[in-house]
């Protein structure tokens, strides 16, 4: 029942993505009157001008570009010419540097946010105000204090990263139920292992779920980080591919950016159920 | 009989009022434990069991009064007793093994893996859960999930078990099973044990002494029926024991009528001396002044 569950949708799924090949297609097929010019002209004023053709491609030359692409990732020819692999490599870099700097600092004081009542209600208010900043917002600041380009994008990821994962480990940490705890009492567990062996496995589900979320916003913020500080990166591969008005290469790193986020997203997913315990 | 391995001295639990003023939930409850003896509280919800039993424990403080284990009073939980929770209270992300394990190393710290593992499982061996030691609790019946929490209890060779309605979420047959278990054990290893239940025919079979509590707020400790039943009973046939519905009868007339009215109709009420009653001849009060039946109303425990 499941597997033909799973074959009908994957069907299903294939369906979809014809239906909207085709119309992608159609939809990019059709081109207007073209203009009668002199050919030096037309050189200059593009294909879109002198024959009437759109510069959206269709799906084909994406395909086919997102192909050459994938075969020949990692080729440098200059700062303005790097393989997309490259470019994700610097991108996955900065976020996963900025992501385990969140991860260090999050989770310790969640834990404490969790277990004090005291320190979760003086924190409160610094959190509900710092927590709706656009992370995009700091740059500026960080460009200014830490004058570097490359480290204010770390500093963004890490600022967007931090508060899913401190609020889910706050309210994982004082969610324990008070029976396992008891135990943990009834056995004269000292804090230290109590923190480790009770609540550390109690908490990791949510803590997980928390640290899900702040990847995926870490991958979302990234893109636009990268476009503010440039040189290298998807988000400005992206944004240098719009000023070719290469819109091929545009949807080919929108494809990888998505896709790399989906990997990561998994990843994430696969630890939680790790450390989920069945009740 | 003058040994008092645990005694509760006058203590009391309130709590703020939610309109100001304080709510009482029980005060001035004395009552003292012989090592070695079995003894069920029974009582409406809400008259303040579990608290009493959250004190005894060290998991809740008493308002005032103190409680003295083996010649010290208690200042907060301790490895010499033991918890089995109503709910079991196992944690979920380890195995049978694990759970029985971690309590083993709490109180053994220095043991090395095979010397906790050992010890362990001993005790899952006596709760009868051989074979299912890398289970997690979600994969076992309530029963077992139950088991293991008494082989947990065990497994720190505690002087006190404090058991707080540990069978009321188990099937009648799973609990009968479990309650020859516990019983075997307790006679075994001369284990001293305080266990709350709602479950008249249990505290007749398991205790050696009930206590019955009148209903909260104000709540007040009306009597301790020192059960007259042998000490070799089964439970298949205690029911058949000439006494057992003297002893029935009392606690369920006490629980329908007396543990509204007791507080208002008992004037001479001595919280430290609690009248010990054996039930199986005329009610204690139509007893009083009858010369055939002295005998069977204890005198008062001795403080």
């Amino acid at each position: 029942m499941t597997s033909s569950l799973t074959l009908r949708a994957a069907l299903v799924s294939v369906l979809f993505l014809a239906a909207f090949l085709g119309l992608w297609h159609l939809a990019t097929s059709v081109s207007g009157p073209a203009a009668d010019l002199d050919p030096e002209y037309a050189k200059l004023v593009g294909a879109t001008a002198s024959q009437g053709t759109s510069a959206m491609p269709g799906p084909g030359p994406v395909i086919a570009k997102i192909w050459s692409h994938i075969t020949n990732p990692f080729y440098d020819n200059g700062p303005n010419d790097k393989g997309v692999g490259i470019q994700l490599a610097y991108s996955i870099a900065r976020v996963l540097i900025g992501y385990l700097l969140a991860v260090a600092v999050a989770i310790p004081i969640g834990f404490l946010i969790g277990m004090s009542p005291l320190m979760s209600k003086a924190l409160d208010p610094f959190i509900q105000v710092l927590k709706p900043i656009s992370p995009l917002a700091w740059m500026p600041l960080a460009l200014y204090t830490i004058k570097d380009s490359n480290l204010s994008a770390i500093f963004v990821i890490f600022i967007c990263a931090v508060w899913p994962m401190l609020i889910n480990t706050a309210f994982g940490v004082s969610a324990v139920r008070e029976e396992w705890l008891n135990v943990a009492r009834t056995l004269e567990v000292g804090t230290l292992r109590r923190a480790f062996t009770i609540i550390l496995p109690a908490a990791a589900p949510t803590i997980l779920t928390g640290m899900r979320i702040s990847i995926g916003i870490a991958w979302l913020v990234i893109v636009a980080a990268e476009m503010l500080v440039g040189g290298t990166g998807i988000g400005y591969f992206v944004w240098n591919e719009w000023n070719n008005l290469s819109i091929t290469n545009v949807i080919t790193a929108i494809f990888l950016i998505g896709l790399i986020g989906m990997v990561l997203d998994q990843l994430l997913a696969r630890a939680a159920r790790m450390v989920t315990f069945p009740e | 009989m003058t040994e008092k391995f645990i005694s509760i001295e006058g203590i009391s639990r309130t709590y703020p009022a939610p309109g100001g003023g304080v709510m009482t939930v029980f005060e001035n409850l004395w009552l003292s434990m012989q090592r070695g003896e079995f003894v069920c509280i029974i009582g409406h919800s809400g008259c303040g069991k579990t608290t009493v039993l959250n004190i005894l424990a060290g998991l809740d403080v008493p308002s005032s009064g103190t409680v003295i284990v083996d010649g010290q009073a208690i200042e907060g939980p301790s490895l010499d007793r033991a918890v089995i929770f109503q709910s079991h209270a196992l944690l979920p992300w380890r195995t049978v093994m694990g759970n029985v394990s971690y309590a083993v190393s709490s109180k053994w710290r220095s043991w090395s893996a095979a010397e906790v593992r050992d010890h362990a499982q001993k005790f899952i061996d006596l709760v009868g859960l051989t074979g299912s030691e890398h289970k997690r609790p979600a994969e076992l019946s309530g029963g077992m999930k139950q088991r293991v929490g008494i082989a947990r209890a065990l497994s720190i060779e505690p002087k006190i078990m404090l058991m707080d309605e540990p069978f009321s979420a188990l099937d009648a047959l799973t609990r009968g099973t479990l309650q020859d278990e516990v019983r075997r054990i307790c006679l075994e290893t001369g284990q001293t044990a305080f266990m709350i239940t709602h479950d008249v025919d249990e505290a007749i079979y398991l205790a050696d002494k009930i206590v019955l509590m009148t209903n909260g707020p104000g709540a007040v400790l009306a009597e301790v029926v020192a059960n007259p039943l042998p000490k070799n009973r089964v439970r298949t046939e205690v029911h058949r024991h000439p006494l057992f519905y003297a002893v029935r009868n009392h606690i369920i007339d006490f629980l329908i009528t007396r543990s509204k009215t007791f507080v208002n109709e008992v004037k001479s009420y001595d919280p430290r001396n609690v009248p010990v009653v054996t039930p199986g001849l005329p009610e204690p009060s139509l007893a009083r002044g009858d010369a055939e039946a002295p005998a069977r109303r204890v005198a008062n425990h001795s403080h």
